[in-house]
């Protein structure tokens, strides 16, 4: 397992402060279901943060991670579709708590490739929410053009949360020492653009 | 005649080996928490003296005790590996020496808040005595309970600083006070646990040793809760905004988590991160209640 280093414990601290700011301002005039999506995916960030700054990539290793980096995708992309899409608020509601049961259930109780299948779905379609829709009503006038930086940071929690997954599944897209070294700069440029975003939109 | 560079000399010196004697990062915490609780009642700050007065008393208060603690446990300290190479136990300074440093740093850190004013001095005066005489002196040796004297000492200074910038006790400074005392056993539990055959070896004690380790972690996550639960009904009594609450919300979920992963899945590793986590957390809760 790769040691931590200062700078990735600097750029895990920013990470949290970006992460606490946003909980913090929040985004205005939002019903209670989103309010609590936004918090909890940015919670899961800052407190996944500090706890990697205090323990270091080891507690990457439990198989709770694959859980964990599930939930923040998740969370975001039901706040999204909650904030811009309300019709289907409900619909989506159903899929992330589904979504989410059956990737815990894949965990304890599925092996190989029937264990990713679900992870890769899940994974995938609230990816695909958090990246494509703020960039789709950016480019429509609904939202101002800066809220496209969500979509952005979309894009890069797909690409970590994806890289961690597989890895967690015994499937590695890239080697471990890799995935490690650009993990705290990944969540750092995803957070801030996802705050960038949220500060625009 | 003496010459100033050796006598400047020897006051580093003399700083160098008493400073780890005030325990510098517990000193800053329970600091904090005194800052906190000011802030929590005056925030902006409109006297500046009187922070400057609150932040030396509580600081030379603290140290004090703590000083007067290391000097008490001198002979726990040479027996347990964490604490063997402290100034006085490392023969680096003497015994007598320490006593007369933590006795003038008492009498200094209460007879300063006992002038700015008396019902604050009190208070002061209440941590230090339940720290140095009913936890040091009484009880550490002779029951694992002593931790809950040792909680109220800690939930001292938060209190003094509220009652400093209200000039009363409200059921806000105890519910402050309540959060520090449950959350001193998440901080101790956890420590006593990680050196557990060091306390062993110096007699002392604890929870672990005396209820077992399932029993003490059962503690903490319940003492975490609480903590948790009543740092969130004071932010709240204080006025403190909505984003702000959340954000309290998220971190004491985060130690709630840490505490019942402690249970389920007790590991070193896990009772390390929670021990730091609860420092952080109990760091961040006083930063927020002074924004």
């Amino acid at each position: 397992m790769k040691k931590m280093t200062v700078l990735d414990r600097v750029l895990l601290l920013i990470t949290g402060l970006l992460a606490a700011y946003q909980i913090v301002v929040g985004v205005n005039g939002l019903g209670t279901l989103t309010t609590w999506a936004y918090t909890v995916a940015f919670g899961v960030l800052l407190v996944a943060g500090l706890l990697l700054i205090i323990l270091g990539f080891e507690p990457l290793e439990n198989p709770i991670v694959v859980i964990v980096s599930t939930i923040i995708p998740l969370s975001l992309s039901l706040g999204l579709v909650s904030q811009h899409l309300p019709q289907w608020g409900t619909a989506y509601l159903i899929f992330v708590i589904v979504g989410f049961l059956l990737v815990v259930y894949s965990r304890y109780k599925m092996e190989g490739t029937m264990a990713v299948f679900p992870l890769a779905i899940v994974h995938g379609i609230a990816g695909m929410t958090i990246f494509l829709l703020p960039i789709i009503l950016s480019m429509k006038g609904v939202a101002p053009g800066g809220f496209a930086w969500v979509g952005i940071g979309g894009a890069l929690i797909g690409v970590g949360g994806l890289l961690l997954a597989f890895l967690k599944a015994g499937k590695p897209i890239l080697p471990q020492k890799t995935i490690l070294t650009v993990l705290p700069a990944l969540l750092l440029l995803m957070t801030a653009a996802f705050v960038a975003g949220f500060a625009a939109g | 005649m003496h010459n100033p560079r050796s006598a400047i000399r020897k006051i580093k010196t003399k700083l160098r080996l008493y400073w780890p004697l005030t325990k510098s990062l517990q000193t800053g915490l329970l600091l904090s928490t005194g800052l906190a609780g000011y802030m929590s009642a005056r925030c902006p700050v409109f006297s500046i003296s009187t922070l400057l007065g609150l932040g030396g008393s509580l600081f030379l208060a603290i140290s004090g005790s703590t000083v007067l603690n290391m000097w008490y446990d001198r002979d726990i300290d040479a027996k347990m590996c964490r604490t063997e190479t402290r100034p006085l136990p490392a023969s680096k300074v003497s015994a007598s020496e320490v006593l007369r440093l933590g006795l003038s740093l008492s009498i200094l850190g209460v007879g300063w808040a006992v002038a700015i004013s008396p019902l604050y001095g009190l208070i002061v005066f209440a941590g230090l005595f339940f720290d140095v005489v009913v936890y040091t002196l009484w009880l550490k040796r002779r029951t694992a309970w002593s931790i809950v004297w040792g909680g109220i000492s800690g939930g001292m200074p938060i209190l003094a600083g509220r009652v400093l910038g209200l000039g009363h006790i409200d059921w806000i400074g105890l519910a402050l006070t309540m959060a520090i005392l449950f959350w001193i056993p998440t901080h101790i539990l956890t420590f006593s646990m990680r050196f557990h055959d060091d306390y062993e070896r110096a007699g002392v004690p604890t929870f672990p040793s005396t209820y077992g380790f399932a029993v003490t972690r059962a503690t903490i996550a319940i003492s975490s809760i609480i903590a948790a639960g009543t740092m969130g009904v004071a932010a709240y009594g204080i006025g403190l905004t909505w984003g702000y609450l959340r954000l309290m919300i998220v971190l004491s979920g985060g130690l709630f988590l840490l505490a019942i992963s402690s249970m389920v899945r007790p590991s070193e590793r896990v009772n390390f991160g929670l021990f730091k986590y609860a420092s952080l957390y109990m760091l961040s809760a006083m930063i927020l209640l002074t924004v």
